[in-house]
């Protein structure tokens, strides 16, 4: 706590800089707020003095500006006079990585002219968080285009999408070949590993949340600790189970069940944080109003928690469709179609990819990124659904949904009625404003 | 939820307060109901225990034949009974340390960047764009890595290889650097490339974990920070950091695990060498999951042992880390409730 940069013994040139900046503190202060206070004071509608000017609130002042900008053209002048006259380096890269510290001297020379030293040490650590997100931004571009741009000749042939590679040969132009049993191969896989993991880590994530006990909370710990597993651990350990001991074929099938088994701590965990979400005020509105737990969980929590849980699902699948080791290991490498999870190897998107770069031929290459490209489409959709469905907070409801809610308690209302055989004591002459209290979800609004 | 609230004091003098008898909350359906709750549960964590006990009888008859030895063997060479993890063991630690260089300071911009200086409406979007850069597959940043970086790159390694060839591995023995039209192979295939790649992938994890606990700095704090005088700097310095340092430290293992156990990027970049290769910027490198990889199809049943045995350390290895950086993480103040 010590470490507080005190900024106030600035010097006197920057003081008299900046009250040249904020225009007559004197008339503001006698002039308390006059917008914010839109009482009808009588002497409001005196001649005002002179119109209020609009106090600058920006941070950022022009002076920055011009010393960034300068800094950042000095240094790619300073760092191509460089590579004319000395030349260790060539390419991009090598321009960055000298273009890059000059900037940073440059900057924090311009800066220190006017600045002292605690306001240079700001300025230096803004920029160098600035640019890390540059660079962290620019490196997902690249790495997310540059499979489509190198892929492209591929993804224009429509064979591509419809041909496995049992007729094309490695020799064999785009015109021939595809990756048909790839894409089938991934759809199967994914499939497969979502029909075990959906339920089982839906479960174990709603066991986690409605009980107490050590025993939830030794499940919690080896679900969190096993997030990490090794992706190449998990193949190995279905070869071990499912192929050595059970006598199973290596096939999609396993492959399926290895991806499930790096899928289920994924999900688990997101679902768990999302269900923890839920509001116990509704949970325990349910439960005073006689419902039992599985009651409670079925039409209270799940409900209120289902774009939260969607998107976990979405996003444990976007990790297990890229996964290629555990389908290297449990299910194998062909070149053919093959439809049927339960026989023979069946290859997927990532592994097809990891199999065809490794071609030393250029149109196997290209099909490699081809693939590539396909699976990081893939990626996206399943993020983007994830995105969109799973946008909103717990129990946040889109105006569709309160729609349906609304027309569902009044139907209940209409039940209670017929049932009980009189109106309920105050008789709502008027239809329902918005949900009434019966639907136990609504707590969630407050 | 559980907090009670104080019992007011007793106004009429009633029976002596007692614990209430709990009634039982529900019938049948719900015991029904909790039963399949706690089978899932079983389930689950039968599931991840026998990960470990399959590894280890699968890889017992390798760990009987190899003895201590498996530890201390560099060359894989299962059949003729002559093998051990020492080369990819540490091959795999210094992959997972270039990964972190590179990915610690990248991920403490970034979650700096999104929690103290992005501007309030692309801070969501920016968060959304690290999920994707972790939900990137793997296979993806290696043909990144593999077919473009150490194409377009090699004058780093060279350069580094050239200043900083004193401190031993930096550099870069096959290399001759008098001459300029050297090949640039010695320079690819290496550590430091498996490294780099491996540290874009993993900061996405250290920096959901970080932004996650400097959000968490308490408001009251930072405006204190502020009102004492202090730069955007000296606050962050003062406040965030300190607060969020378990944070750090935590994600940072997180991060660790998961570079240790990273598998299809490593094996796209790397050439495999058997031996110790402590120069991390020359040509040849090996991981134990890269070993895995490789090996695999052409491995025979002892082989599929042997290599069972490697894959249990290498769980051990990331089972280890991860347990450390969860109780890191638990135990600070930003982590109370959190879901890393």
């Amino acid at each position: 706590m010590s470490t507080v940069e005190p900024t106030v013994a600035r010097p006197v040139p920057e003081l008299a800089e900046t009250t040249q900046q904020i225009p007559q503190p004197t008339e503001r202060l006698a002039q308390p707020q006059p917008h914010r206070l839109p009482l009808p004071v009588p002497g409001r509608h005196r001649a005002a003095p002179a119109p209020e000017v609009r106090r600058d609130t920006r941070s950022i002042r022009r002076a920055d500006i011009v010393a960034l900008l300068g800094a950042l053209v000095a240094a790619a002048a300073l760092t191509g006079v460089l590579f004319d006259q000395i030349a260790p380096f060539s390419g991009v890269v090598g321009f960055i990585a000298i273009a890059y510290p000059l900037f940073l001297a440059i900057y924090a020379l311009l800066v220190s002219l006017e600045e002292n030293a605690l306001t240079v040490r700001d300025k230096l650590v803004s920029a160098l968080v600035h640019s890390v997100a540059v660079l962290a931004v620019g490196a997902l571009i690249v790495i997310i285009s540059y499979p489509v741009v190198e892929g492209w000749p591929a993804l224009a042939h429509l064979n591509f999408f419809t041909e496995d590679m049992a007729d094309a040969g490695t020799l064999d132009p785009l015109e021939f070949g595809g990756i048909l049993h790839a894409i089938v191969g991934t759809l199967e896989q994914i499939s497969i590993a979502l029909v075990i993991t959906v339920p089982l880590g839906l479960a174990t994530a709603v066991f986690l949340n409605e009980t107490r006990g050590a025993f939830t909370r030794l499940v919690r710990t080896v679900v969190e600790a096993m997030t990490a597993l090794p992706s190449i651990v998990a193949g190995l350990f279905i070869y071990a189970s499912l192929i050595l001991l059970l006598g199973f074929q290596r096939s999609g099938f396993a492959a399926g069940a290895a991806i499930s088994i790096m899928m289920l701590p994924i999900m688990i965990r997101a679902a768990d944080v999302v269900l923890r979400l839920v509001p116990s005020s509704l949970r325990e509105a349910s439960l005073a109003l006689g419902a039992g737990q599985l009651r409670t969980v079925w039409h209270v929590v799940l409900p209120t928690a289902r774009s939260g849980l969607t998107t976990s699902v979405l996003l444990a699948t976007a990790r297990g469709v890229g996964e290629t080791s555990p389908v290297l290991i449990a299910a194998g490498f062909t070149p053919y179609l093959n439809a049927n999870p339960f026989v023979d190897a069946q290859v997927s998107l990532p592994l097809a990819t990891y199999q065809m770069v490794a071609s030393s031929e250029e149109t196997m290459q290209t099909r490699a990124f081809g693939a590539a490209s396909v699976l990081i489409l893939l990626v996206l959709i399943l993020f983007v659904l994830a995105r969109v469905l799973g946008g909103r907070e717990a129990g946040a409801l889109s105006a569709g949904q309160q729609r349906r809610r609304a027309k569902a308690s009044a139907r209940d209302r209409e039940r209670f009625i017929a049932a009980t055989g009189h109106s309920a004591s105050p008789p709502p002459a008027q239809p329902l404003a918005g949900p009434p209290l019966t639907d136990p979800q609504q707590g969630v609004q407050l | 939820m559980t907090q009670l609230m104080s019992a007011p004091d007793p106004v009429v003098a009633g029976p002596p307060d007692a614990p209430r008898r709990r009634v039982s909350p529900s019938g049948g359906m719900d015991r029904v109901f909790r039963a399949v709750l706690r089978g899932a549960g079983l389930t689950v964590l039968a599931l991840m225990v026998t990960v470990g006990v399959f590894l280890l009888i699968r890889g017992l008859s390798a760990f009987s034949v190899a003895g201590f030895g498996f530890f201390t063997t560099e060359t894989w060479q299962p059949d003729s009974k002559n093998f051990g993890i020492a080369a990819v063991l540490v091959g795999t630690l210094l992959i997972a340390s270039v990964a972190l260089v590179v990915a610690f300071p990248l991920a403490l911009g970034m979650a700096l960047y999104i929690s103290e200086y992005a501007p309030r409406r692309i801070k969501r979007a920016l968060t959304s764009m690290i999920d994707l850069m972790a939900a990137v597959p793997s296979v993806v940043y290696g043909l990144f890595g593999s077919t473009l970086l150490q194409w377009q790159g090699t004058d780093i390694p060279r350069w580094l290889s050239i200043q900083f060839g004193w401190i031993p591995f930096l550099s870069v023995p096959e290399a001759d650097p008098d001459n300029p039209l050297s090949p640039n192979g010695v320079y690819m295939t290496s550590t430091f490339w498996a490294g780099l790649v491996v540290g874009f992938m993993i900061m996405p994890f250290i920096c959901s974990v970080m932004r996650e606990s400097f959000t968490q700095a308490p408001q009251g704090e930072r405006e204190g920070a502020y009102a004492l005088g202090s730069t955007r700097w000296g606050m962050i310095r003062s406040v965030v950091l300190p607060f969020g340092r378990s944070g750090m430290i935590g994600g940072t293992m997180l991060g660790l695990g998961r570079a240790l156990g990273e598998t299809i990027a490593v094996a796209m970049i790397i050439s495999p060498v058997f031996v110790i290769q402590p120069h991390i910027l020359g040509s040849g490198a090996n991981s134990v999951s890269a070993l895995i990889a490789q090996q695999w199809g052409s491995a025979s049943p002892f082989g599929l042992g042997a290599l069972m045995a490697a894959g249990l350390a290498l769980f051990t290895l990331t089972l280890v880390v991860n347990f450390a950086a969860s109780a890191v993480i638990a135990r600070s103040r930003s982590g109370q409730g959190s879901d890393a």
